[in-house]
């Protein structure tokens, strides 16, 4: 089973060139998860303590804006992380999930891969490496929606 | 006597009359036009364009988005309602006669991709030059590999030609995305040069024509490059301040070129540098 879950992680992209020792220990923080269409993956405000790869489906993260009621902010689709407040405290989702289809994924628990990282600064180090550039790469696509490109002609 | 020159110099100078056949609403502002020839009419390639009169209001520059192949057919055009000439434009009812000048400008490469994938990457209206691109693959389905088409747009209500969208993906990969949604919208929400990195085509043997906002553009561009595509495989359609459509008042000009008569379709590889210059 873990030996499944390795090999799984090698062919994300997020994982690319991780030595196998690095993904044996990441991939000891992990389990495959699944979510039905329409399935609540995560509310905002809820304790943060895992991350997601997804890996069939797509997920919509949203907010709840009374009175418009859900928006949805961004979708993540199959090859892609979700959720990163599992990163700093208070560990609470920003923002809610939900599985727009079938949703498979692998889940990692949070507080097990920040103490893997705090005991192995050089994995603690690559991993937050790459959760940086997936950050930079999302407020990279929100600023240029930001721009509202479409609202004045072309 | 009238020579071929002369007939080309009254087709791009004197605008033909043609009468609004059909009109469609495709979102809150924008319309789709069929305009039917009251003379010989005029060919059309994809991507090229035509100067629509509307009588006693004036003219804009507009890419055809459903070319006639021979004279005679009906010219199709999807206009945005954003001035005082789009609007009396898109508010034509059947029967209306406007002038059109054209064909103007150059066209998409597309039977130069035969053979290889395609990538159709359209932003906002940039559907609209690029939808005979789409028929054209379609059309020709046989003669390409992959053929992938990746569209955004501000929300789901601002999609052009729905219906169609469902039908092309019957024939080739269609991804669409949008910069905002609510629950209802079960599709993507994101930006369009984030769908390049997701679908599968073949830097070396692709062709991406591109359309949409320059910024959308930019930002594409980048995307592609990401994915190893070279500048001269991406084809993009530029559009700045057209007035004449002929080469001749020089409102278009972007350094050396001028778009209404060298364009509107460039590859990276000739504007990149131009792009880059802020002053242009």
């Amino acid at each position: 089973m873990r030996k499944e879950l390795d090999e799984i992680l090698e062919g994300v992209a997020f994982f690319e060139g991780m030595s196998d020792e690095e993904i044996a220990l990441i991939a000891g923080c992990g389990r495959n998860v699944r979510f039905d269409a329409g399935e609540t993956i995560f509310l905002q405000g809820d304790a943060a303590d895992v991350f997601y790869v997804v890996r069939q489906g797509s997920v919509a993260v949203g907010h709840f804006a009374p009175p418009r009621g859900e928006l949805v902010i961004e979708t993540i689709e199959a090859g892609e992380l979700l959720g990163w407040s599992w990163l700093f405290p208070p560990y609470r989702s920003h923002f809610d999930a939900r599985a727009l289809a079938t949703v498979r994924a692998t889940q990692f628990d949070g507080a097990c891969l920040r103490g893997k990282c705090a005991d192995d600064p050089v994995l603690g180090y690559d991993l937050m490496s790459r959760f940086a550039q997936v950050l930079i790469e999302r407020l990279q696509w929100t600023r240029l929606r930001l721009l509202d490109v479409y609202g004045d002609g072309r | 006597m009238a020579t071929v020159a002369d007939d080309r110099a009254a087709g791009v100078l004197v605008p033909s009359p043609f009468r609004v056949g059909a009109r469609r609403q495709d979102t809150a502002d924008t319309w789709t036009l069929t305009l039917e020839p009251l003379g010989d009419g005029f060919a059309v390639a994809p991507g090229q364009f035509v100067m629509v009169y509307a009588f006693g209001v004036g003219e804009v520059p507009i890419s055809v988005s459903g070319p006639p192949e021979v004279p005679g057919e009906p010219v199709v055009l999807t206009v945005r309602d954003v001035g005082a000439v789009t609007h009396a434009i898109c508010s034509s009812e059947p029967g209306t006669v406007l002038g059109l000048r054209g064909p103007l400008g150059n066209s998409w490469p597309i039977e130069a991709a035969a053979g290889g994938d395609v990538l159709v990457i359209a932003g906002g209206i940039g559907l609209a030059p690029l939808r005979p691109v789409v028929l054209h693959a379609i059309g020709h389905r046989e003669s390409y590999q992959n053929v992938w088409l990746l569209y955004g747009a501000r929300t789901p209500q601002d999609l052009l030609y729905r219906d169609e969208l469902g039908a092309w993906q019957f024939e080739v990969g269609v991804d669409v995305t949008v910069d905002a949604a609510d629950t209802t919208w079960l599709g993507r929400v994101g930006v369009v040069p984030k769908l390049v990195g997701q679908v599968d085509f073949r830097p070396e043997a692709v062709r991406a024509f591109v359309c949409g906002p320059e910024v959308m553009i930019h930002y594409t561009v980048e995307a592609l490059h990401e994915r190893g595509v070279a500048d001269e495989r991406i084809f993009l359609s530029l559009e700045r301040d057209m007035r004449c459509g002929v080469g001749l008042c020089g409102h278009c000009q972007l350094g050396p070129t001028l778009i209404c008569r060298d364009g509107p379709v460039y590859t990276q590889a000739q504007v990149a540098r131009l792009m880059e210059v802020r002053e242009l």
